[in-house]
């Protein structure tokens, strides 16, 4: 019988290339949720567009995270055969789309912190990591400029979007440490100059989010608690429903195949 | 075939023939996804590289490339993707540019760097060749086009994206 779980041989680089992986997954199931229910056939393939973006680099990781792994894995195999905890993807991404300026807020606030950082990891001395950020880094770029431009449509538009885009902010902001947080792993891969560090990016990200912010007429949020927890595979209870329905076909019918 | 050259060139031409099943006047030598064919000891290996990290087309490319050498007996050959050096709009070909305006897809502007990316503002009509056109959706029918028109003659029109 097909196996429906997998205990991943986890090294600092696997471990750093699944959460990386699993952010862009995750994310780009949340976009692909919109099919069909987006306000207008443009946003209907803008946001299919960015989900295919992000499913796209999620593969590459993936890919390379089996290489590193050398337990003869693939991609399909970190995607559908591992649990909950075993995901540590940002909290941010897993939040539920809510309504439109919810999910604009999301990609905002994740593409512009993914942006940058895809442009400092171009200059990894790994040649995989190096081209996968390279190709990444022109998808996000796209990313950024859209849902920025939204989010100032929808904050600087009428007193109900207004209001809505606010409540989005404020609602998802608690979410956004998370996106500098490291851990030993990851330090060491940095010390090594392998990766950059997400914290030296913090500025270029807070730039971003208040300029479009004030652009928006909405009000960055002062409350600077923050909820972590992803990168470790403590998840919301927003998970779990997500990997019933991402994962469905290979738990009901291991190891089938098209 | 004996002679290895003349085989990787033999190669070379028949997977460099295979079309972009999302764009079939394209051909993949045309648009820089061919990157390599190498042979030795008889064995064919066939290099090519995405051109958007999701591109759904790749895994069809790399069938079609099997059988389009099976078929010219030159097979079984080893098809792989490789990333490094990650794809532009620059790998694309002369020829590849005239097609795609023939086809009717405004080609993607040259030199494709992060500011063209945003910079670009005058795209020509691929139909009338007027330069008086506006972007109508930065995100079109496959990954990587957008959505143009024309004021000039009201038509709309595909834009490979500089990338």
């Amino acid at each position: 019988m097909a196996t429906t779980s997998i205990t991943v041989r986890e090294t600092p680089l696997v471990c750093y290339l699944l959460r990386r992986a699993d952010d862009a997954l995750i994310l780009g199931h949340r976009l692909s949720q919109w099919c069909g229910h987006a306000p207008t056939m443009e946003e209907e393939m803008a946001l299919a567009n960015m989900g295919l973006d992000l499913l796209g680099q999620a593969r590459s990781l993936y890919t390379y995270a089996a290489e590193v792994e050398g337990q003869g894995r693939t991609e399909d195999d970190f995607a559908y055969l591992r649990g909950e905890r075993s995901y540590g993807n940002l909290l941010l991404v897993e939040q539920p789309n809510g309504d439109f300026a919810q999910t604009m807020a999301r990609q905002l606030f994740y593409s512009a912190f993914i942006d940058p950082y895809w442009r400092a990891l171009m200059a990894s001395p790994d040649a995989t990591l190096s081209a996968i950020a390279a190709k990444a880094e022109k998808e996000s770029a796209y990313h950024v400029r859209h849902c920025a431009e939204w989010l100032i449509r929808l904050g600087d538009g009428t007193a109900e979007s207004h209001a809505r885009a606010q409540a989005a902010v404020d609602g998802l902001w608690a979410f956004t440490g998370e996106l500098f947080e490291v851990d030993e792993g990851e330090e060491g891969l940095i010390a090594d100059g392998m990766v950059p560090d997400p914290g030296s990016l913090r500025a270029v990200w807070t730039a971003t989010v208040t300029g479009v912010l004030a652009q928006a007429t909405l009000i960055v949020p002062q409350n600077g608690w923050m909820q972590k927890g992803g990168r470790e595979g403590r998840h919301s209870e927003h998970l779990g429903p997500l990997l019933t329905e991402l994962q469905y076909l290979q738990r009901t019918f291991p190891g089938a195949s098209w | 075939m004996a002679d290895p050259a003349a085989l990787r060139e033999e190669v070379w031409r028949v997977a460099g023939a295979v079309t972009d099943p999302e764009i079939p006047v394209l051909s993949i030598a045309d648009l820089g996804v061919l990157r390599e064919v190498r042979v030795a000891d008889g064995r064919v290996e066939v290099l090519i590289t995405p051109t958007y990290s999701g591109c759904p087309a790749m895994t069809m490319i790399a069938l079609e490339i099997e059988l389009a050498l099976a078929k010219a007996g030159l097979g079984p050959a080893v098809v792989k993707t490789v990333l490094a050096p990650a794809w532009t709009t620059d790998f694309m070909s002369e020829d590849g540019r005239r097609k795609l305006k023939d086809y009717g897809i405004a080609p993607p502007a040259k030199a494709a760097g992060r500011r063209a990316l945003f910079g670009v503002e005058v795209v020509e009509c691929p139909q009338c060749g007027s330069s008086d056109t506006a972007e109508i959706a930065p995100f079109g029918s496959t990954s990587c086009k957008s959505l143009w028109q024309c004021k000039a003659c009201r038509e709309p029109f595909d834009y490979f994206k500089c990338h």
